[in-house]
This record gives structure tokens, C-alpha cells and sequence, in this order.
């Protein structure tokens, strides 16, 4: 430091506080939703407007981190002069808009999609989606008995054009054995209800890998690698911000999995602790999930405005040198003697 | 800089700049979630520039990419400065305002043309040019680096080289404008916000300025010697002349970290008395004389850690550690007490409160404060302050508010060790993004990308030596021999090749590397250094 005066005193304090530039001010515009006035400022979703007055709307692809998508259509409300149900969770608030989201039609469409979505797709790991399903009295049994499990990657060689009409006596479902191809990450596709938040965590909404798309057509279609080449030859790099915000239990960390299969995984038994990842500089959050002195699995909140809930591999995953790991078989993170 | 150690901008400021230079820094693979960041400043419509030796996968997210020789960063930044000068394109409002030095930078920079500076680096001079007019005319941008710019014997010039360019055009102290040290591990800059630095007590408060030490005094109830210590360079050559003859190393692996590995090994042999403290026994503790076990500070202990953003973060304990390991304080309290001093039951909050107490720039941060958010940036006043979110606004108050800031002219100066026809080729070191300095964290998960060491070579370089990829060959450098496996990758240009030092149980990369260090920051030049590659049977 050439003019090392400066270092020999303390540094000037800023006569104001350093703040960012004020954003601007967007009015307010006034909606009516089941039949109460809110007024919320443009550019604000009607789901926005749901919540600040205190509505419970159920929504699964939707996360305030991602860009809205629209394909589960649960979140769906009814807009007077609107032929169609207008998803809340994207479509934006317009002066003057009638809104209702408890009308028999609205409740009839979440039934249905709820419906659809337990009939086809494993939701055991799933107990949000279970509860919205019994506040909306589904039935997915009236669809018949599901339809047999597929074989081990039958379902990745469907293609677009190839589907069969069902005969409606059983219920087509996506069941098929889980995808284990490497030591962090399962894929259990029968339980993935193609809510596209993997695939917008691995795009341009985070980690802008893009190892990950939407393959397939329909009721094919199915999260797929590029050609569908096992993870381990793909673009991965085991960030886990898919596993991070799937809502299924479709993805989930190899530890976890293993423990669901052994029978001791026991979120009850499991601490939260939010501590600082020591890898680099940036200071990620992690909520490090504890159970019997063990890590088991390691997040960050989503509120977090460094992460936004994202990690990288070291962060997610370097956490077994605190930890005994058996380093001989590379697919097990079964515990070893100390 | 200018008082205060400490990057300049929130990484929100990323988001919304106009203009990014990551300079000697791989980002995406070191400071993943910082690059999240870059990345959503570059969909809001940042250009980012890429100057790095390696096309890097951070480079190639760059709208320019600059692939300077290794240890050219002076030339370029130089020559940017010159350009901008020479095409009217400096804040002459900001320098005159704010800034002390400017005839004789520019006069430092008048040598460095464009055409002197394509000779130099290896990069185009329509580049350059390109470069110094795209950041001149931003409305905001900013500078972000890491070892790459420090990693070599001249590192406070490379630092300072940089600086210049902000002053020169006023892209400091405000939102979206400014300095950035991306720093490597969770608490390098807490690390030195304590104090832990050769010259300095908590808060950057100056150990030779007596004010700053009797108010510390009056504290502890003692009196702090008036004269800085050593930085870790400096230990080594007291170490090695025999006038240090002691060593307490706390969660350090010098012996594999440090540049010239046999010269490590041999200068740290040659102690008396060696503690280390440690969570594993790391070769460095294998050469101890007592070991103590220490706990995992991120996860086994409670306290505080500052980051790039200056943002101090509160660290929680979530495990029990193993037996008869200790946190780190505890084991510093009991050596207290050994020595007649007993300093009671540790806390980490009532030593961060102490903190408080006596670094004023930590005086707003309470652990209460810190338990219930995401963390305050410093500095920050008292209770009520929400925490500074950019550091240097005072340079843009009318009328100037403090002293003015100074350009600091610095000259070029290659690596250490120079090319030729017996070491033809140039060695940088780093990191990848699943693994960690010397392994010791990192070895333990089973990382699907790993591929362990390698050299790593471009394709025409690998064609010339008649190697292919996998081949195992020597590679020598005046220091010593070691083997690796070949890998050949595009992102490296000819002449160049590198190494990581992740695995050095297996690998010893650091065998090869350089102890050349710079005199004020104490940074080895891990970034340079000459070698050749021999095939085994040859």
C-alpha cells in the first residue's frame, strides 16, 4: 500500500448508509378474490394476492426461487370472463379482475388433477401433496387397480407417437424400479409427477447445467439425461439443487434412500442445525439434518440469499470426514466400525 | 485497500452490474454458488470477461475471453489503463475528486501500448482494446478475483494493478461498482478481520499505532509488543536461519501446502518443538511433537465466520465431535491455564462480545443479531445500523469526505522462474470443483467426477511429446521429479499445463512448485513455475 497513512488510521465512515437504488414504486391495482377487495401492486401474481389475504392455495410445480411453468394446473383458479381456469401461481393481477377459488368448478379441477397425479404416481414420500388430496376428497380408486410396474428403462424408450390407448380397465401408472447409477443420487421415477422444478434448478433458474430435460410426449414423457445416458455420463455435477427442490421424494441423496430402505430413516429422530460450509469463501448456509450424531442429509433454506437454497457437490456432500464411511465399496455409504 | 481488507460489493451487486472482469479466478468450480450470482447477472445482460490463463468453465460462460500467458496480468491490466487514458474514456471528474497519483500512473502506463502488450501476454490487442472501452463506458462495473492474481511472487502489485483501473474510472463505492476478493475458505477473511495478520489487532486496528494497542491493553490487562510479527513466508526463512525454533500450527497442512515440498519438509524437520492441532493426522501432525485433536469448526463447534461479502455468519454446532476431541477454543483456554492464566469457561459469545467491544467497524453485530438473520456485513456502527452492503461511498461525497485515495504505479514483472529450452514448459496450479487443497476434508466422499491427479495438457502439446492421454510420464522442474498420468484438454493453450494439489498422498504437485513469494503479502508463486515432461521409457 503506497500511501500507508490510511492503514494507521480507522476508515472513514460514509456520512449516509450504503444502500441500494430505491426500486420503483409500482400502484397498486384491485382485485376482487371470493369476493373480497386487494389491492397489491402490478406485477404481482393472483397467487401473491391468495396469500395476502391469508388463502391456503395448494400448488406443487410452483417455488418462489423458479420461474412459474404451469403444469400442474392444482393451483388453478376461476376468472370471471375467462373461458378457461387460470393458473395463480404465474398469471399476473389485472385492475378490476373477479376471482373465485372456491367455486365447484375450481374445486371439481384440483379434485381431478389430485386424482390423476395419485392414481399414476407413487406419492408415498409425498405428505403435502397426500393432504391436499384428502382436503379435496379425491378418489383415484375409481380409475381401477393400477396397471403393472414397467421394467427396469422400458419407460425411456417410449417415444413421442408410440403411446396406446388405455383400455380404462386399469389405471396407467409410471412405476418402474429406481435408477441407482453412481454414490450421491438416486432417481426413482416412480414417484416424479414431472413438475419440472429439477429441470429449472439444473437451467438458467440456478445452476445453468443443463443435465437434465424433458424427454417424451404425454403420459411418456419422463425426466431423461441427454440420450438418456446413466447420470455418470452425463453433464451432471452432483449439486443436488434438483434433489433440493423435488417435491416427490423422486430425487432423493443416496444416504436417504438407503436408510428409507433399511427402515432407519426417522425424521423424528433428525435435528436441524444451520451452520457455515467451509469449502470456499462464499459462506453458504447448510441446515445440516442430524440423526443419532450422524449427517444423513444437507440442505440449505430457501430464503437464504446467498444460496437460494442451492449448494455446490462439496458443500452438499463433503461432509464425511466428519463422519465413518466405508471407503473400500464405492456405491455404499453404509456406516462402517469407527 | 484503502484502510480496510475487504471486498467492495454484496454478491447481489453482480446481479445487477453491467460489467464483470473475473480475473484469475475459475469461479465456477471454486466459488460455485458466487458464480449462481455472475450467472444471473449475465441473463440480466452483464457481459463478463474471463481473463485467465485456462479457458476455464467459468471462461466459457464469457462473452471475451482473455487467455493471458501466466504472470502477464500487469501487462494487460496496464495496458488497459493506458488504452483508457489515450481514448479520453477516465472519470477526470472522479479522479480529480477522490484520487491522489494520477500524472505519474499515467506516465507508469505510457509504455504499455497495445501492441507491447499483445507481444507480452498473448492477447490480442483488439481485445484489450475492446475490454478497456466496454468497462470505461459502464455505468457499473466489477472486479472480481482469486489466486490467480495472488498466487504469485508480485501479488500486492497484480492487487494494486487493479485498483488503479476502478480509480481510474470511478467504478468504486457505488452499487454495482467495485473490488472483490473472492476469498478460499469460509473464514479467510474473518481470519484477518480478528487480527490474525503479522501487523494487525481485531478490526484492521494497526498494531504499531499506539492508540489501537493501549485501548487492547487497558482491555487485557497487559502489554502488546509494539512491533509486527511474521507472515508465514517470513516464519519459514526465521525457521529455516534457526531464529524460530517453535511452532504451533492450528488446522493447517503446511508440509503438503506449502510450495517446494522437500524445502517444507526439511525446514519443518528442523524444528525444535512442533504442536499441531488439528481434526486428522495429517502428515504435517505426523512430524509433531504433540498432536491435539481438535474439533470440526464448521460443525462442531459454535462461533462466527465472515465472508466475501464481508457478511459475518454465525456457525452452530450440530455434532458431538469424537472422543477426546477438542474445539479449538477449549484447547487454546486449557494452554492459557497450563500457563498460569486462567481465562475461565469459553464462550463463544462472550468473546465475540469482547470483539465488539474493541473492533468498532464489529460493534453493531450482537450474536443476537446474528442468530435470528442471514448474518450483517461489516462495518456496522452499532445496534441500529442495518451493516454496510458497499464499502468506499464517502470517495463520491461533495465535499470529499476523508482522505483521497491513491494510485499506486506498479511495473511488470514475469514469474520467478523463467521458460527454457531444459523446463520448456509453464506449470499452474488449482483446484477443481468436487475436491479441496490438500484432500484432507475431501478424500472421504465419493465424488463421481473425481479422476484423481493428472497432468493435464493441451492436445498439441501432448501430440509434440509423443504422450497420449492416461500415459504416465515424469515431470521434472528444478525442484524435483514426480509422475503423473496425462490428460489432454482443450482448455489450455500451447506451452501451458497444469496441475491440481488435491491428492498429494498420491501426487505431489507441490514437489515441482516454486517457493518464490511475495514480500508483502507472503503468497507463493503457486501459479509459475518451469517444467519438463519426459516419457517413462524414453
Amino acid at each position: 500500500m503506497s500511501d500507508s497513512s490510511y492503514w494507521f488510521k480507522p476508515p472513514p465512515r460514509p456520512s449516509q448508509i450504503p444502500m441500494r437504488p430505491a426500486e420503483p414504486i409500482n400502484p397498486l391495482v384491485e382485485i376482487s378474490i371470493d369476493g373480497e377487495k386487494v389491492a397489491i401492486p402490478t406485477g404481482s401474481t393472483i397467487l401473491d394476492a391468495c396469500k395476502k389475504i391469508g388463502l391456503d392455495t395448494p400448488t406443487i410445480c410452483y417455488q418462489d426461487t423458479l420461474t412459474p411453468v404451469n403444469v400442474c394446473r392444482v393451483c388453478v383458479v376461476e376468472l370471471e370472463g375467462s373461458r378457461i381456469l387460470v393458473p395463480s401461481c404465474s398469471r399476473k393481477v389485472e385492475p378490476g379482475m373477479v376471482i373465485q377459488t372456491d367455486s365447484e368448478r375450481v374445486r371439481h379441477s384440483r379434485k381431478m388433477v389430485l386424482e390423476f397425479l395419485e392414481s399414476s404416481v407413487d406419492l408415498s414420500t409425498s405428505p403435502q401433496i397426500l393432504m391436499q388430496a384428502k382436503r379435496y376428497q379425491t378418489d383415484p380408486s375409481r380409475y381401477g387397480d393400477p396397471a403393472p410396474p414397467a421394467a427396469q428403462n422400458e419407460r425411456d424408450h417410449h417415444h413421442a407417437g408410440h403411446h396406446e390407448i388405455p383400455t380404462g380397465a386399469q389405471a396407467l401408472t409410471v412405476a418402474q424400479p429406481p435408477k441407482v447409477d453412481n454414490s450421491l443420487y438416486v432417481r426413482d421415477y416412480a414417484k416424479c409427477l414431472l413438475c419440472y422444478k429439477c429441470v429449472e434448478a439444473c437451467g438458467t433458474d440456478a445452476q445453468n447445467t443443463f443435465a437434465i430435460a424433458v424427454a417424451g410426449r404425454g403420459f411418456d414423457g419422463r425426466i431423461s439425461t441427454e440420450f438418456n445416458n446413466p447420470l455418470t455420463d452425463s453433464a451432471c455435477v452432483y449439486c443436488g439443487n434438483c434433489i433440493a427442490v423435488c417435491p416427490t421424494g423422486a430425487l432423493s441423496f443416496k444416504s436417504e434412500f438407503d436408510m428409507r430402505k433399511a427402515g432407519s430413516w426417522d425424521e423424528s429422530a433428525q435435528t436441524q442445525t444451520d451452520t457455515i460450509c467451509s469449502y470456499c469463501g462464499v459462506g453458504c448456509t447448510l441446515t445440516l439434518h442430524v440423526q443419532e450424531n450422524k449427517i444423513v442429509k444437507v440442505t440449505s433454506p430457501f430464503d437464504q440469499e446467498i444460496t437460494e437454497g442451492n449448494l455446490c457437490i462439496k458443500g452438499r456432500f463433503g461432509y464425511t470426514h466428519v463422519q465413518n464411511i466405508d471407503e473400500t465399496n464405492p456405491l455404499s455409504t453404509e456406516e462402517v466400525s469407527h | 485497500m484503502f484502510g480496510v481488507g475487504g471486498g467492495t460489493n454484496s454478491y447481489e451487486e453482480v446481479e445487477k452490474t453491467d460489467v464483470i472482469l473475473l480475473w484469475g479466478s475459475n469461479a465456477r468450480e471454486t466459488h460455485p454458488i458466487f458464480f449462481h450470482h455472475i450467472l444471473k447477472g449475465i441473463h440480466n445482460g452483464a457481459k463478463l470477461y474471463a481473463i485467465d490463463p485456462r479457458r476455464t468453465s467459468s471462461a466459457r460462460w464469457a462473452d471475451s475471453w482473455l487467455g493471458l500467458d501466466v504472470g502477464t496480468d500487469i501487462v494487460v491490466s496496464n495496458a488497459l489503463g493506458r488504452e483508457i487514458i489515450a481514448s479520453g474514456l477516465h472519470n477526470l471528474d472522479f479522479i480529480q475528486h477522490a484520487t491522489q497519483g494520477f500524472d505519474s500512473y499515467a506516465k507508469s502506463v505510457e509504455s504499455f501500448t497495445l501492441d507491447f502488450a499483445e507481444r507480452e501476454s498473448g492477447v490480442p490487442k483488439a481485445t484489450i482494446r475492446e475490454m478497456a472501452h466496454t468497462y470505461a463506458k459502464a455505468d457499473r462495473a466489477i472486479i472480481c478475483w482469486t489466486l490467480g492474481i495472488t498466487e504469485h511472487h508480485n501479488a500486492a502489485d497484480n492487487v494494486q494493478s487493479l485498483i488503479n483501473l476502478a480509480l481510474l474510472t470511478g467504478h468504486i463505492g457505488k452499487y454495482g461498482s467495485g473490488l472483490n476478493p473472492l476469498r478460499g475458505q469460509n473464514n479467510v477473511q474473518g481470519g484477518g478481520d480478528m487480527g490474525a495478520l503479522p501487523d494487525r489487532l481485531p478490526g484492521f486496528q494497526h498494531i504499531e499505532v499506539d492508540a489501537f494497542r493501549e485501548k487492547f491493553n487497558r482491555k487485557w490487562n497487559t502489554t502488546i509488543p509494539p512491533k509486527r510479527g511474521w507472515n508465514l513466508t517470513e516464519m519459514f526463512h526465521a525457521m529455516e536461519k534457526g531464529s524460530l525454533k517453535a511452532l504451533y500450527v492450528i488446522g493447517e497442512n503446511p508440509l503438503q501446502s506449502e510450495a517446494d515440498r522437500k524445502h517444507a519438509e526439511k525446514v519443518l524437520r528442523g524444528l525444535d518443538f512442533l504442536v499441531v492441532q488439528d481434526m486428522f493426522l495429517t502428515p504435517t501432525g505426523e512430524l509433531a511433537d504433540v498432536v491435539l485433536p481438535a474439533a470440526a469448526g464448521w460443525c462442531e463447534s459454535q462461533g462466527t465466520v465472515t465472508n466475501s461479502e464481508r457478511r459475518v455468519q454465525m456457525v452452530r454446532q450440530a455434532l458431538v465431535p469424537p472422543k477426546g476431541a477438542k474445539d479449538d477454543m477449549e484447547i487454546l483456554y486449557e494452554i492459557a491455564r497450563r500457563l498460569g492464566h486462567d481465562w475461565g469457561t469459553p464462550n463463544s459469545k462472550d468473546i465475540w462480545d469482547e470483539l465488539r467491544s474493541l473492533s468498532p467497524v464489529h460493534a453493531g453485530i450482537s450474536y443476537e443479531r446474528l442468530a435470528s438473520g442471514n448474518g450483517i456485513q461489516w462495518p456496522c456502527w452499532d445496534e441500529s445500523h442495518p451493516g454496510e452492503m458497499f464499502l468506499h461511498g464517502r470517495l463520491w461525497e461533495q465535499p470529499r469526505n476523508g482522505p483521497p485515495v491513491s494510485f499506486t504505479p506498479v511495473a511488470h514483472d514475469p514469474p520467478v522462474e523463467k521458460l527454457c529450452p531444459e523446463f520448456p514448459l509453464r506449470l499452474t496450479t488449482g483446484r477443481r470443483l468436487d475436491d479441496y487443497n490438500t484432500g484432507v476434508q475431501t478424500s472421504g466422499f465419493q465424488s463421481p467426477l473425481r479422476r484423481g491427479e493428472t497432468l493435464d495438457l493441451c492436445p498439441e502439446d501432448a501430440q509434440k511429446l509423443g504422450v497420449l492421454n492416461g500415459e504416465i510420464v515424469r515431470v521434472v522442474s528444478r525442484r524435483g521429479v514426480i509422475q503423473a498420468p496425462v490428460r489432454t484438454t482443450e482448455s489450455l493453450r500451447q506451452g501451458l499445463a497444469f496441475m491440481t494439489f488435491h491428492f498429494q498422498d498420491k501426487i505431489n504437485t507441490n514437489i515441482l512448485t516454486i517457493d518464490e513469494t511475495d514480500p508483502r503479502s507472503g503468497t507463493a508463486e503457486f501459479k509459475a513455475c518451469a517444467i519438463r515432461v519426459e516419457r517413462l521409457e524414453a
